[in-house]
């Protein structure tokens, strides 16, 4: 009984210490989302969250179309290779397909036997072709700005998920904080109030820290032409863009996800028959 | 304690090869006595399984860490581009790589249940402070190699990460600028620091891994403590480690795997910060510099105090007054099943901690300020003051005369309740 009184105490103070914690982090999620004039991400809806996510083929290759033709004007992607659109869990190019890709680009290479270096086609081993020779180019061509790498960019992008969702986003595995911004800030570009400061030269974003984005707004009405007849709407490009950007990320996600799956059965078979082994251990001693 | 260690089958050579091994380096004798027929309390409950789960997390970071070391490229012009190489083009390298990092978050999960553990039942106490200073060692060793580890992919956090730390040693009086310069190997954070770094991340694991030794055997010295707390009195008191606590730590474990499963396959980047995935760049600050969430409460303890110099201190207290536990602690009862007061601290410490790594992860301003100086001065009062004072005014409850009483007590009010 004497027990049963103090336990109740303990949980009470626990629970009120609880409370306390939550308060604290709730009302500090508040005061960032309105100190700021970012608004907020929202949460989109992505074939490759959860546990059985994997990559729409078709939209990788939307995707890489449009980053093809508007974004490789100015943004490298160093660290994927021609060859990595034909792999296994990517947009599922034929390795003919790659092969044509890489062609259209020139690299170059050397020195050759006589000492000189040459310019060659692209081949599937090549990594992305750089829009740049270098960074000082890259900074003279944008108005000194240098406009980032884009092969993990859905990973080095965040956005603030604020109480509780930080702790849900644990048990849910929501990774795709990254991949939502991508998509948010590719359709921010309006909504600019009358009296905001604006600098030279740069352009206002809804979803950009600061709302003073240097990159000009990339996306309009039909500035690619889609062979699968997808409308080439601003929602259907970012959308597109951002699954191809969480892709060159994440090349491995599928992979990943699926043997995961199995892994966690395997577990958990392996943990119920431990626990039985257990009891029946046990239950040679009185305890 | 002679008593206990006879206890269990002792080893006997069975074979001639084992009799001429067993005369000539009695290694299989040692495993035997020490693994199979240690006599363990027959009370532990599963709190007492995280043992064993932190000796899977250390074998399993070494074993990840070793094969990543033979893909990386410790120079801060590649590193960042080695560790993508990993991701990428290393068969099954995303693997190998998400298991180390989301490793070294389990490890510092299982060690914050093991050392609160140990404060809630008063394992640190006579005759146990060897063995709770040895633990000390080990999690003091783990934070350094951690952050040592946190640098080597060279994205944003670990340049920036690296570079205030490093620049705490700066405070110290008249030597800092010397030492700070001595740990970079030049005058900023760079190419040599990185070098210096990988090579200390692949030693410190194994001194781990000494430490870890000595830690084991001060245990098997002492025996383990248990959830009542009084000390083993006679063989009845204990069971054989084997077939009873393999079985239980190996179903703990494998329940353990599962959330570490969870993390590698489907949430392998939530605990990490996005900015280290863009690489290091010493003219970019980030917005907010943070180390890794299990360091978080020393970073709040760090930025509460208003000098540089005296958040250095309070923040290398906060680990170094767990050396003086043992003897800061007053009370003779171990448990606090039997501590009515301080069962009550203990929690209101384990929650000051959570606040604590929480407000390490805001910015140091306005509330958060307030509530990291609040939360820091508990910290230290409650190992200052409200250690040495429980034990004099606390009245703990009847203890109960022994391990296998209290078992058995708990097996009979279970058997008159499920009659009722």
């Amino acid at each position: 009984m004497c027990k049963s009184i103090n336990l109740s105490k303990t949980r009470q103070l626990i629970l009120s210490l609880l409370g306390i914690f939550f308060l604290i982090t709730s009302s500090s999620t508040f005061s960032i989302a309105a100190g700021e004039g970012v608004s907020k991400v929202k949460e989109q809806d992505w074939t490759f969250s959860g546990v059985f996510g994997y990559y729409d083929r078709a939209a990788l290759q939307r995707g890489f179309q449009v980053y093809k033709e508007v974004c490789s004007s100015c943004h490298s992607m160093k660290y994927v290779y021609y060859r990595n659109l034909s792999e296994p869990g990517g947009p599922g190019f034929s390795e003919d397909e790659a092969k044509a890709i890489a062609a259209e680009f020139t690299v170059i290479d050397g020195p050759d036997a006589s000492g000189d270096m040459f310019e060659r086609n692209a081949v599937p081993s090549d990594k992305f072709v750089s829009p740049y020779d270098n960074e000082a180019m890259a900074r003279m061509s944008n108005g000194g700005g240098l406009p980032p790498d884009l092969s993990l960019i859905a990973k080095a992008r965040s956005t603030e998920r604020g109480f509780p969702m930080w702790i849900v986003d644990l048990f849910t595995g929501y990774q795709e904080q990254g991949v939502d911004y991508v998509y948010a800030l590719l359709n921010g570009y309006k909504d600019m109030p009358s009296d905001f400061p604006l600098q030279d030269g740069m352009n206002y974003n809804k979803y950009y820290p600061g709302n003073q984005i240097a990159m000009y707004n990339p996306l309009s009405v039909d500035i690619v032409e889609y062979a699968d007849g997808t409308e080439a709407t601003v929602e259907n490009m970012s959308k597109d863009v951002a699954t191809f950007l969480m892709w060159s990320a994440e090349p491995k996600l599928e992979a990943r996800k699926k043997m995961g799956f199995k892994v966690i059965i395997f577990l958990s078979l392996l943990a119920g028959l431990l626990y039985f082994s257990k009891k029946k251990i046990w239950a040679r001693l009185d305890h | 304690m002679s008593k206990i260690s006879t206890y269990g089958k002792k080893y006997e050579p069975k074979s001639g090869v084992s009799r001429w091994f067993d005369e000539r380096l009695p290694l299989p004798r040692l495993m035997h006595n020490s693994v199979n027929a240690f006599p363990t309390p027959r009370n532990l409950n599963y709190w007492y399984t995280f043992g064993g789960v932190l000796t899977f997390c250390l074998i399993t970071q070494i074993i990840t860490g070793v094969v990543l070391s033979m893909h990386y490229t410790a120079n801060s012009e590649l590193a960042f581009g080695s560790v993508e190489h990993i991701m990428r083009n290393v068969n099954y390298g995303w693997l190998i790589r998400y298991i180390h990092a989301v490793g070294a978050s389990m490890f510092f999960l299982a060690v914050y249940v093991h050392i609160f553990r140990g404060l809630y039942y008063g394992s640190y106490k006579a005759p146990r402070e060897l063995l709770w200073i040895l633990g000390v060692v080990i999690y003091l060793l783990m934070t350094a190699t951690a952050f040592m580890g946190y640098v080597l992919p060279w994205g944003q956090m670990s340049f920036w990460g690296a570079t205030v730390i490093t620049n705490l040693f700066s405070a110290i009086p008249v030597v800092g600028g010397t030492i700070t310069e001595w740990l970079w190997g030049g005058f900023a954070v760079d190419n040599s620091t990185l070098n210096r770094f990988f090579s200390l991340h692949y030693l410190l694991p194994f001194m781990i891994f000494g430490v870890v030794i000595l830690h084991i055997w001060s245990l098997h010295v002492t025996g383990n403590n248990n959830p009542i707390g009084i000390s083993v009195k006679d063989e009845q008191d204990t069971i054989p480690f084997s077939p009873y606590y393999t079985v239980k730590d190996a179903f703990a474990l494998v329940c353990f795997l599962i959330l570490f499963a969870w993390f590698v396959f489907y949430n392998p980047n939530i605990l990490g910060h996005s900015d280290n995935y863009i690489e290091a760049n010493p003219l970019s600050t980030p917005a907010h510099i943070v180390p890794e969430w299990y360091l978080l409460p020393f970073y709040a303890i760090l930025r509460a105090i208003p000098s540089k110099i005296g958040g250095v201190i309070f923040m290398f207290s906060a680990i170094a007054i767990l050396f003086l536990l043992p003897w800061l602690d007053t009370s003779k009862i171990r448990s606090a099943t039997f501590r009515p007061l301080y069962r009550q601290f203990f929690w209101i410490f384990l929650a000051n901690c959570l606040v604590l790594g929480y407000l390490g992860s805001q910015n140091p301003e306005g509330g958060y300020l307030i509530a990291s100086r609040i939360c820091t001065a508990y910290y230290f009062i409650h190992f200052l003051v409200v250690f040495p004072l429980l034990g004099i005014i606390e009245t703990p409850k009847p203890l109960p005369e022994s391990i296998t009483k209290s078992v058995l007590e708990k097996i009979k009010t279970k058997e008159i309740e499920e009659n009722k």
